[in-house]
C-alpha cells in the first residue's frame, strides 16, 4: 500500500516543472502568481512525502507553516498586483518593464 | 497493483493534468479552476500519505481562500488578452528546454539516489494525525507557530497598504 | 708720486664710468663738465708731479717687481697689476704681460701734451657743445679717449701701447659719429674704423713678428736687445709697424678717413685728429727707435711716405672750401712732416713738431669751432668774409695759429719746422734723392701750407661778409669758456718752440733743451745712431762737404722764409687784392683745378678697387648663403614638415585610430550586452533556472 517514494518525487517534480514553465511563459501577471502557488505545492508534496517515508511529522509541520506563508504572500502579491493595475492599465508582464535599459 | 497505488496515480495524473492546463488556459477564470482542482488532487495524495490536518488546511486555505482571492482580482483585473505567451518564440522554446533540461537531471537524480536516511522515526503512539500534529506545533514548534502569526498580521497590513486607492 | 703712474690713465676712465653710467639721468650739465674737466686736470697734475719726479731720478728707489728705475736710461717702469699669463716658457719662465707704465722723457713730453691740451680742449667743449642733447655721452667719450691715449703713451709694452692704440680707435669711432643720425657723420666714423683697422692688422702681425723674434714684448727689453737681429727683420718689423701708423696718423695710402672725419664735433677734431690720436703713430715709431735704427731700410720708407704724404696733402688743401677740410688736410701733411723727422733719423725733430703742432693745430681747429659757433653752424668758406671785425678774440688766436703753422720766426712752429728741414737736408742715406731732395719737398711743401692756410685767413676773417643776413645778424663772439683755451693755446703756440732753439740762432748758447731731454731716450748708450745724426753731427758733416755748418743751416733757412713770404704775398694777390685770379687760373687749367679740387680721385679709386669688389664678393657669399644654407635650412623644415604630416597621419588614423576602435568595440559590446536588461522578469527567471540546472549538475555530477 505503500506509495513508491521515487514516485511522489516524480510528481512532485512534475508540478514543479510545469509551474516553472508557467512562470516562464505566461503573460498574465495573476497566472504566473497561480503558477507559484503550483511550485509551492509541489515543495508542500515534497514535504510531506518525506515526512510519510520517514515516519516524522515534522514534514508536515513543516507543510502547515509553507501553506501559511503561501497564503501571506498571495495576499501581498495580489495588492501589488492591483496596485499595478491601477498605474498601468494591464497586467501584461511585457509591459512591466521599468528596469529595462 | 494495489488500490491505494492506483488512486495514487489517479489523483497524480488529475494533478498533472490541472496543472497543464492552468499554464496553457487563455482564459484566468479557467486557469484559476483548473488550479483548483489541482490543489484538490493533492490533498486527496495527501489522505493518502496519512497527513490528514494538512489535507484539510490545504482545502480550507489553498482552495478555498487563496484560490478565492485569486478569483477576485481575476474578476477586477477583467482583461482579454490577446496573446498567451510573453516574449516571442524564442523564449517559449528557451524557457520549455531551461526547464525539461532542470526536470531530466532531477528526475535522473531522483531515479538514481539511494535511500537516505531521515531523521529518527517517530513511534506511533495510535493518537491521531491532527492530534500529533498539534502537539509538535504547541510544543516543538511554537515559535515558528508565533513568528508565522505575525507575518500574517503584516501581510494582513501589508496587503491592505498596498492595495489601496491612491488618495 | 711716481708709484701713483697708474692714476693718470685710471682717472678719465673714472670720469668715463661716472658719466657714462650716470651722466644721462643724475648728473646736471655741470656736474657732467666738472666730473669730466676735473678727472683730466687731476691727470695734468700727476703728469707735472711725475715729470718733476723724473728729474730727481736718484732719490726715487727700485721697488722689485713694481717700480723699476733705470737711472741711465732716465726711465722708470710701473707694473700695477698682472694682466696676461700662459704657461712655463722655454726656460722655466712663464710668458707674462704684466699692466705696465713706463715713464720716461719722451713719454713725458707726450703725458703733458696730451692732458694739457686734453684738458684745454675738454674746457672748451663745455662751451661749444653746452647746447647738446647727448652732454653727457660726449664728455663719457672724450674722458675715455683720454684715458686710452694715455693707456697708449705709458704702456710699457707692446699689447699695453695696444690697448691704448685700439681704444682711441673705439673712441674716433664714437666720437665721429656722435651725432649719429646724420648719416655724413656715422658713415665717417665707420671709414675712420675700417681704415684703421687696416694698420691694425699689420700692428698685430709686427707684434707677433716681434714676440717671434725677441721672445718677449716689453719696450724696454724688445729695444735693448736690436742688436739680436738681422737689418731685414728690423727693416720688416719696422714697415709693419709704420702700416700701423700710416692708419693711425692718416699718411698714405690710409689718410683718407680723416678728412671725413671732420663730420664730428670741432672740439673732437682738434683734441683726436689735430693734437693727440693721429700723432700715436709718431710717438710709437719714436718709441721703437732703436728698432728702426737697427733696420734702416725701414726708415728710408718712413721717410719717404712721409714727405710724400706732406707734398700731396697740401696740394689738396689748396682747392678745399670747407674751413675744417683744410684743416685736416694740413694736419695730414704735417704729420707727413713728422714721419719724415722720424725717417731721417731725427726722432726729437719729429716730437718736437708733433707737440708745436699739437698747440698751434688744436689752437686752429678751436679757432674754426669759434667761426663755425658765430657763423650759426655753417662752414663754407665761400659764404665768410670779413669775421675779424666781430671775433675779436677768435681772430688774433687764428692768426697766431696761422703765423705758428707757416714757420714764421719767433712762433713755435718756426723752430720744430725748421729743425726737420735742416735734418732732411743733412741726411745721408737715402738712394737717388739725397738729403737735399727731402729737403726741397720739405720747404715746397711749406709755402704750400702757408698758402693754403693764409687764403684761410683771409677768405674767412677778411674783406666783405658773404654770407646771408640772418647768418650776418647772428654774428657773436664765442663764450669764454671756448675764448680762454684758444688764449691759451696761442700763448703755446708762441713760447711753445722755444725750448728747441738751434745753436744756429742762439749765438752759440747750447738752448736746445728740448733735444737734450730726449737724449736718453734717442741715443742710448749701447747702440749709437746708424744713419740718423744729431743736430750737431750734421752740421760737423756739412762742414766737412764745404760750405760752414752754422752758415748753411742760415742760408737754408733764410731760403725756407722767402718761400714763406712769397707765399703770403701771393695769397694776398689771389684772395684779398685781386680775387678774381683764383676763378681765371681754374677755367685755364681746369683739369688740374679738378684733381686738386676732387683729392686726386683717391676716394673713388679705393671704392672702385677694394669696395666694389668687396660688395660683389659679400653678395655673392650672401646669394650662397641664402640659396644654399638657407636651401639647405629650408630643406630639413621642409623634411621635417613632411615627416610631421606623416606623424599626424598616424596619430590621426593609426593612434587615434585604435583609441577609437576600442571605444567603438566597448560600445558595440555594450550595446549587444545590454538587451540583456530587458527589464522582464522572466527573461531573468529563464536564466535562473538554467543557472540553478547548471549550478546542481556541476555539484551532482561532476564535483564528486
Amino acid at each position: 500500500m505503500a506509495i513508491p517514494e521515487s514516485h511522489l518525487l516524480i510528481l512532485s517534480l512534475a508540478l514543479l516543472t510545469i509551474g516553472v514553465v508557467g512562470v516562464l511563459v505566461r503573460r498574465n501577471v495573476i497566472i504566473i502568481l497561480m503558477s507559484i502557488e503550483l511550485i509551492l505545492n509541489a515543495a508542500n508534496l515534497n514535504f510531506v512525502a518525506y515526512s510519510t517515508h520517514w515516519h516524522n511529522l515534522t514534514g508536515q509541520i513543516w507543510g502547515v507553516f509553507n501553506i501559511t506563508i503561501a497564503a501571506a504572500e498571495v495576499a501581498v502579491g495580489l495588492a501589488i498586483v492591483i496596485s499595478l493595475f491601477r498605474n498601468r492599465e494591464t497586467v501584461n508582464v511585457d509591459e512591466m518593464n521599468l528596469m529595462k535599459w | 497493483m494495489d488500490a491505494g497505488l492506483a488512486i495514487f496515480y489517479f489523483f497524480a495524473a488529475l494533478a498533472v493534468v490541472g496543472g497543464v492546463m492552468m499554464i496553457t488556459r487563455k482564459n484566468a477564470v479557467h486557469a484559476a479552476v483548473y488550479l483548483v482542482l489541482t490543489f484538490v488532487s493533492i490533498a486527496a495524495i495527501y489522505i493518502l500519505l496519512g497527513a490528514e490536518f494538512l489535507f484539510a488546511v490545504q482545502v480550507l486555505v489553498y482552495a478555498g481562500g487563496i484560490m478565492v482571492l485569486f478569483l477576485f482580482v481575476i474578476m477586477l483585473v477583467n482583461l482579454e488578452e490577446p496573446r498567451r505567451f510573453s516574449g516571442g518564440r524564442l523564449r517559449l522554446v528557451t524557457s520549455s528546454v531551461v526547464t525539461l533540461l532542470l526536470f531530466g537531471m532531477l528526475a535522473r537524480l531522483f531515479g538514481r539516489t539511494a535511500q537516505v536516511a531521515g531523521p529518527p522515526a517517530v513511534a506511533s503512539t495510535g493518537e491521531g494525525n491532527l492530534q500529533l500534529v498539534g502537539v509538535l506545533l504547541f510544543t516543538d514548534y511554537l515559535l515558528p507557530f508565533e513568528v508565522v502569526s505575525v507575518l500574517l498580521l503584516v501581510a494582513m497590513i501589508g496587503a491592505i497598504v498596498l492595495g489601496r486607492p491612491r488618495a | 708720486m711716481l708709484s701713483l703712474l697708474y692714476l693718470i690713465p685710471l682717472l678719465p676712465l673714472a670720469g668715463f664710468v661716472i658719466n657714462g653710467l650716470l651722466g644721462k639721468r643724475f648728473l646736471s650739465k655741470r656736474a657732467i663738465s666738472v666730473v669730466a674737466c676735473g678727472t683730466v686736470l687731476l691727470a695734468f697734475l700727476l703728469s707735472l708731479g711725475a715729470v718733476f719726479s723724473l728729474n730727481n731720478l736718484d732719490s726715487v728707489a727700485s721697488v722689485p717687481g713694481h717700480l723699476e728705475v733705470d737711472q741711465a736710461a732716465k726711465r722708470v717702469t710701473l707694473t700695477a697689476a698682472q694682466w696676461l699669463s700662459a704657461g712655463a716658457g722655454a726656460d722655466g719662465a712663464a710668458f707674462t704681460i704684466p699692466w705696465g707704465f713706463t715713464l720716461d722723457p719722451l713719454s713725458a713730453v707726450m703725458l703733458l701734451v696730451v692732458t694739457g691740451v686734453g684738458f684745454l680742449i675738454h674746457v672748451y667743449s663745455v662751451g661749444y657743445m653746452a647746447h647738446e642733447e647727448g652732454y653727457w655721452r660726449y664728455f663719457a667719450y672724450l674722458n675715455l679717449f683720454m684715458s686710452m691715449m694715455l693707456t697708449l703713451v705709458l704702456g710699457s709694452s707692446f699689447p699695453v701701447m695696444f690697448v691704448g692704440w685700439e681704444g682711441v680707435g673705439l673712441c674716433s669711432y664714437l666720437l665721429i659719429g656722435f651725432d649719429y643720425h646724420k648719416d655724413s657723420a656715422a658713415d665717417a666714423g665707420k671709414k675712420a674704423f675700417l681704415v684703421n683697422r687696416v694698420g691694425d692688422m699689420a700692428f698685430v702681425l709686427a707684434m707677433s713678428w716681434i714676440f717671434t723674434a725677441f721672445g718677449t714684448l716689453g719696450f724696454a727689453e724688445v729695444m735693448s736687445q736690436v742688436g739680436r737681429i738681422t737689418p731685414g727683420v728690423a727693416a720688416g718689423i719696422g714697415i709693419l709697424l709704420f702700416i700701423g701708423a700710416c692708419g693711425k696718423s692718416a699718411q698714405i695710402p690710409l689718410y683718407v678717413w680723416l678728412p671725413d672725419a671732420m663730420a664730428g664735433p670741432t672740439p673732437v677734431s682738434a683734441l683726436i685728429h689735430a693734437a693727440t690720436m693721429v700723432t700715436a703713430g709718431v710717438y710709437m715709431v719714436c718709441r721703437c727707435s732703436a728698432l728702426y735704427l737697427q733696420g734702416p731700410a725701414a726708415l728710408t720708407v718712413v721717410a719717404v711716405v712721409g714727405a710724400l704724404t706732406a707734398l700731396l696733402a697740401a696740394t689738396m688743401a689748396l682747392r678745399q672750401n670747407d674751413i675744417k677740410k683744410v684743416l685736416a688736410y694740413s694736419t695730414v701733411s704735417q704729420l707727413g712732416y713728422m714721419f719724415l723727422a722720424a725717417g731721417v733719423g731725427a726722432f726729437s725733430a719729429a716730437v718736437f713738431h708733433l707737440m708745436t703742432h699739437a698747440f698751434f693745430k688744436a689752437l686752429l681747429f678751436l679757432g674754426s669751432g669759434s667761426v663755425i659757433h658765430a657763423m650759426s653752424g655753417e662752414q663754407d668758406l665761400r659764404k665768410m668774409g670779413g669775421l675779424k671785425k666781430v671775433l675779436g678774440i677768435t681772430y688774433p688766436t687764428f692768426l697766431i695759429g696761422t703765423l705758428a703753422i707757416a714757420g714764421i720766426p719767433g712762433f713755435s712752429g718756426f723752430f720744430s719746422k725748421d729743425e726737420i728741414l735742416w735734418r732732411a737736408f743733412g741726411h745721408e742715406n737715402v738712394h737717388g734723392l739725397g738729403g737735399p731732395g727731402f729737403w726741397l719737398v720739405s720747404v715746397v711743401a711749406a709755402g704750400l701750407t702757408t698758402f693754403y692756410m693764409f687764403r684761410l685767413v683771409f677768405l674767412c676773417f677778411f674783406g666783405e661778409g658773404r654770407m646771408d643776413h640772418e647768418t650776418a645778424h647772428h654774428l657773436h663772439e664765442s663764450p669764454r669758456a671756448m675764448t680762454v683755451p684758444l688764449i691759451a693755446l696761442a700763448v703755446l703756440s708762441i713760447i711753445g718752440g722755444w725750448v728747441g732753439i738751434p745753436k744756429s740762432l742762439s749765438l752759440g748758447a747750447d738752448l736746445n733743451a728740448f733735444e737734450h731731454y730726449l737724449a736718453p731716450v734717442f741715443e742710448p748708450a749701447t747702440g749709437a745712431a746708424v744713419g740718423g745724426a744729431s743736430h750737431g753731427e750734421v752740421a760737423a758733416g756739412a762742414a766737412a762737404h764745404g760750405g760752414g755748418g752754422l752758415g748753411l743751416e742760415l742760408l737754408l733757412m733764410a731760403l725756407a722764409l722767402v718761400v714763406v713770404g712769397s707765399s703770403i704775398a701771393l695769397a694776398y694777390r689771389l684772395y684779398r687784392s685781386h680775387p678774381e685770379i683764383p676763378e681765371r687760373l681754374a677755367r685755364a687749367f681746369p683739369t688740374l683745378a679738378n684733381l686738386l679740387s676732387n683729392k686726386y680721385y683717391v676716394d673713388e679709386l679705393y671704392h672702385l678697387a677694394i669696395i666694389r669688389p668687396y660688395v660683389l664678393a659679400c653678395r655673392g657669399l650672401h646669394g650662397f648663403d641664402v640659396r644654399v644654407v638657407d636651401g639647405t635650412v629650408n630643406g630639413v623644415r621642409n623634411v621635417t614638415v613632411g615627416f610631421s604630416h606623416l606623424s599626424r597621419y598616424f596619430d590621426q588614423y593609426v593612434v587615434d585610430g585604435a583609441v577609437n576602435a576600442s571605444a567603438h568595440l566597448t560600445r558595440a559590446l555594450s550595446l549587444g550586452f545590454r538587451r540583456i536588461q530587458t527589464g522582464m522578469v522572466q527573461g531573468y527567471l529563464t536564466l535562473f533556472v538554467f543557472g540553478i540546472f547548471a549550478f546542481v549538475s556541476f555539484f551532482l555530477f561532476w564535483h564528486r
